[in-house]
């Protein structure tokens, strides 16, 4: 039978909608109320809260655990010093990406690590002679994303030195009278936290939490929601963006960190003698320039788009529900050079936002190129111009103001 | 000497806003004046009581052109429309429409007062939708001049003429309904319910001095429905931090261009020379140069007051002089201790108060408060388009406390035998007793009430007897007329003085095409030598 999260007893009372999505074998709700768009702009504008329970979950301890992490993970782990967290990357021997997740350093000699797929097997048998244990959490640890830009005040007011914690820093604290961590981490592009506890503290916690939002506008958001927030932030999402290299069954499915846009991850590098699963096939690629693709932003030229619709008499869609899908990316020539995996209506931006890879030539901010659309089952290309991830990037995520948006 | 400026506007509206910063763009040196401490004209959010933010004057988003935020860039410099996720309209007796972002959910909602009325909602829907997108180009274009003989005149006639003829006729017929009849006309062939048509009505009447079934009616409706937002038509939005908000955004985006605001600036006359504009002086004698003035005022001041009508003609004058004004609406706003409780909807488990709250409950109801002001006085039950907008937006009042803002009418500029000053707090009682019947326990939750009449209006923002359109937007003042024929295209009859009030096409709400097809022309002046 499916799971459900710890926090499925208050989620359940607030859906609305009485549907739910699976995810990661445990139902998520997708939406609480009739509209996602308005959950978004809860996040956007005030806060959101998200039950983000479901993700995998490691334990990594012991005296060599950052001696394993270095060579597994493809990101310098030893550059995160403990009460930080990192997000990461995870490679195979030819330097395709397997999976990314954020890993969050606890103690001196103890990690956490989440990932939207199953890695207990992949972990325990790299660890050979190491005095590591991986231990799988992902039922024993219950996960509250809160987003937005009264994340904060909301949070200090529980947990006081929440006031002090830098991006991707973590701190501790109590909250209804149980311990938890408090993590400034998030899939949505915006100020936020993200907050753990012992599963059997869940409700306790969101109880807690839930009274303090008394009128502030604080609502809860699905999956839905947290999409839209994703891909205007920039942030990729396995099996929609890219795919696991272990599961692909040829290289056009599979990614290398540098082509989803991560080579920021890889400044150190040339000071880094580490050893990590993947270096080698990195170092040729970072040398030869031999990447395929380079993720990057689209984003639509309106009066280009505005155009093709008016012509066919029809009103311009401006549909916020993001697409999951391949959408052709074309040079000046009408030559393929691309293809968009993420698509969507951005109200913050109010334009047509994408996640697309091109060809790293033209991956230039500001070049030109058309992405195609099917208006009256007729393709139909539309300017649209390469631009810098994230989309949107308020100053508030990463700052100590809070910030008008 | 040189001129310092490039170009002055006279008036921080949304209008001047747009129109210097579409200026500053063009790469005019541009000095925008304004003659209060705050930008925004009628579009401001004040802090009326601490932690308690008022948009004291205009409320919503409604016809804002989507040009704007795209060309100027806002969504920079914090351009953030909020959704309403719902609407309410309450009868007296505890009968609501309440409408969320849910259509099947509505077309029940509609099924429960009437199953026909259901049905029809789908295809008035979608017949306003293609008047809507029939009509929406006049929007965003200089309307024609019939008195032109200039040839590329004759063709942007011949053209309109030409996108008419290409609709189809229900469209055709639909639109031309609208445009010269009344609203309950229209929405009588459509439905049924009185609770429904009172609410669709209620769009037909919103700043103007027509009852749902006058004439004039019918097009004041499909103006308020060419409301666009993220490609939706009819669809309203607030702004983050109240229409204040969207106007700080506007003089971001304009200063981020190179315009150059002042505030504190009244502007007492413009400089001209030999029938040419050469700059503006201030009421304290301070003196600018510029040989572009752009008034943002409305078309009285800006053809009887910031110049000489001597200078104009005869002719011009004349009709300024007639054109109408006659203010009919007022705000009241709100500061609440808490959220009203509405017991109908309370066993639903739904929270009613997230968008507009629309009492006007049917045409008779409208009509009747319509009759009070034909013989000159405020409507004893007035029409309330009311909105807690920090549900809303959550940094408009402390957590758990609320500030309402209500859009009142009918409340005509001028009252048989009293005035403003004595009949303010009235017309306050009056609104707060509406609430209460619909609401009650709700003059419990008031922490404070500011009335603001079409003379507060006036007084403060200098829109002529307190019209929100800057001129009644009524047929015989639009398009090739607005504000007078012959002079529709930003332009007057001094040379380098130009008008982008809401007093031009396409007129009034937070809309900003005058301000950006003023700027339009002006460049193309240059342009032109």
């Amino acid at each position: 039978m499916i799971r459900t999260s710890p926090f499925h007893e208050r989620t359940a009372a607030l859906n609305e909608t009485g549907l739910w999505s699976h995810w990661a074998g445990h139902l998520a709700a997708n939406r609480y109320q009739v509209s996602d768009k308005f959950e978004y702009f809860a996040v956007r504008n005030a806060a959101g809260i998200f039950d983000t329970s479901p993700l995998f979950k490691y334990r990594i301890a012991g005296r060599d655990a950052e001696r394993f992490l270095a060579g597994i993970l493809a990101r310098d782990i030893r550059a995160c010093a403990p009460n930080h967290a990192q997000y990461t990357t995870w490679l195979d021997d030819r330097g395709f990406v397997l999976e990314d997740g954020v890993i969050q350093r606890r103690g001196p000699d103890e990690y956490l690590l989440t990932s939207a797929e199953p890695n207990l097997a992949y972990l325990t048998d790299r660890v050979g002679r190491l005095a590591v244990t991986v231990e799988d959490v992902s039922l024993d640890i219950g996960a509250l994303a809160v987003q937005g830009p009264r994340s904060r005040p909301v949070l200090e007011r529980l947990v006081p030195t929440v006031a002090d914690v830098p991006f991707f820093g973590i701190t501790t604290g109590e909250i209804g009278g149980v311990p938890v961590t408090v993590t400034r981490t998030g899939y949505t592009g915006d100020l936020g936290y993200e907050v753990w506890m012992a599963s059997s503290h869940a409700l306790t916690v969101w109880d807690a939490l839930w009274d303090s939002f008394d009128g502030q506008g604080i609502l809860p958001y699905g999956l839905a929601a947290l999409y839209m927030l994703r891909i205007e932030a920039g942030l990729l999402l396995l099996g929609k963006d890219f795919d696991s290299s272990r599961f692909a069954f040829n290289d056009a499915h599979r990614s290398t960190p540098l082509e989803l846009g991560w080579s920021w991850m890889f400044k150190g590098l040339t000071d880094d003698d580490r050893a990590f699963i993947g270096r080698r096939a990195l170092e040729r690629e970072i040398a030869e320039k031999s990447s395929r693709w380079k993720m990057s932003g689209l984003v639509v030229d309106w009066e280009d788009y505005e155009r093709v619709y008016g012509d066919a008499g029809l009103i311009p869609p401006k549909n916020h529900a993001p697409v999951h899908e391949d959408w052709m990316v074309y040079d000046d020539e009408g030559k393929r050079v691309g293809y968009a995996t993420s698509f969507m209506y951005s109200p913050i931006l109010q334009r047509h936002i994408a996640l697309a890879r091109v060809r790293p030539n033209l991956a230039k901010v500001g070049n030109r190129v058309f992405l195609e659309f099917t208006v009256d089952h007729h393709y139909q290309k539309v300017a649209a111009h390469v631009a810098r991830l994230p989309l949107f990037n308020p100053e508030r995520k990463t700052t100590m103001t809070n910030g008008a948006p | 000497m040189t001129d310092p400026y490039d170009a002055i506007v006279v008036g921080g509206g949304h209008n001047g806003l747009v129109n210097g910063a579409y200026l500053a763009r063009g790469g005019l040196k541009t000095l925008i004046l304004e003659q209060r401490p705050i930008v925004g004209g009628a579009a401001i959010t004040e802090e009326l009581r601490p932690g308690f933010w008022f948009t004291t004057f205009s409320y919503a988003l409604s016809l804002l052109r989507p040009q704007i935020v795209q060309e100027l860039e806002l969504p920079k410099h914090g351009f953030l429309p909020l959704l309403m996720s719902s609407r309410l309209a309450p009868t007296e007796g505890g009968e609501y429409l309440w409408f969320t972002q849910d259509h099947d959910a509505n077309l029940r909602e509609i099924a429960r007062i009437s199953p026909h009325d259901a049905d029809a909602y789908e295809q008035y829907s979608h017949d306003m939708d293609r008047v809507c997108q029939a009509i929406k180009p006049l929007l965003d274009m200089v309307p024609p001049d019939p008195f032109s003989d200039d040839p590329e005149e004759l063709l942007a006639l011949a053209s309109l003429g030409g996108r008419f003829r290409r609709l189809d006729k229900r469209t055709l017929h639909n639109a031309i309904r609208l445009l010269t009849g009344s609203a309950a006309d229209f929405l009588d062939d459509y439905f049924e319910s009185d609770l429904l048509r009172g609410w669709l009505a209620s769009s037909g009447i919103i700043g103007s001095k027509v009852g749902p079934r006058s004439q004039g009616s019918g097009l004041v409706l499909l103006f308020h429905s060419l409301g666009e937002h993220d490609g939706a038509f009819g669809t309203w939005a607030f702004h983050k931090g109240g229409n204040g908000g969207f106007t700080q955004v506007l003089a971001r985006a304009a200063e981020a261009f190179g315009a150059e605001i002042r505030l504190g600036s009244p502007v007492e006359r413009v400089l001209t020379d030999d029938g040419r504009a050469t700059g503006v002086a201030l009421a304290d004698g301070t003196e600018f140069r510029a040989g572009v003035v752009v008034s943002a005022l409305d078309p009285r001041r800006t053809f009887l007051e910031l110049v000489n009508p001597r200078e104009l003609p005869d002719d011009l004058v004349d009709t300024i002089r007639r054109l109408k004004f006659q203010g009919t609406s007022s705000k009241v706003n709100f500061a609440l201790d808490g959220l009203p409780a509405y017991a109908p909807l309370a066993d639903r488990g739904a929270d009613p108060f997230r968008g507009f709250l629309n009492i006007g409950p049917s045409i008779d109801y409208l009509e009747r408060a319509f009759d009070d002001a034909k013989y000159g006085w405020y409507s004893r039950e007035p029409y309330i388009d009311g909105a807690i907008q920090s549900t809303i937006d959550p940094d408009m009042a402390p957590p758990g406390k609320h500030v309402m803002s209500c859009f009142v009418q009918y409340t005509p500029y001028r009252l048989r035998e009293s005035d403003w000053d004595a009949e303010r707090e009235n017309l306050g009682a009056t609104v707060q007793a509406t609430l209460e019947r619909y609401f009650p326990g709700f003059g419990d939750l008031v922490l404070q009430r500011e009335v603001v009449t079409p003379l507060d209006i006036e007084r403060t923002v200098g829109l002529s007897e307190g019209n929100i359109f800057a001129g009644e937007l009524l047929a015989p003042q639009m398009f090739f007329l607005r504000p007078a024929p012959g002079w529709a295209q930003y332009r007057t009859p001094i040379a380098g003085y130009y008008q982008c009030g809401s007093g031009t096409h396409p007129g009034g709400c937070v809309m900003g095409a005058p301000g950006r097809l003023a700027a339009g022309q002006i460049i193309n002046d240059r342009a032109a030598g």
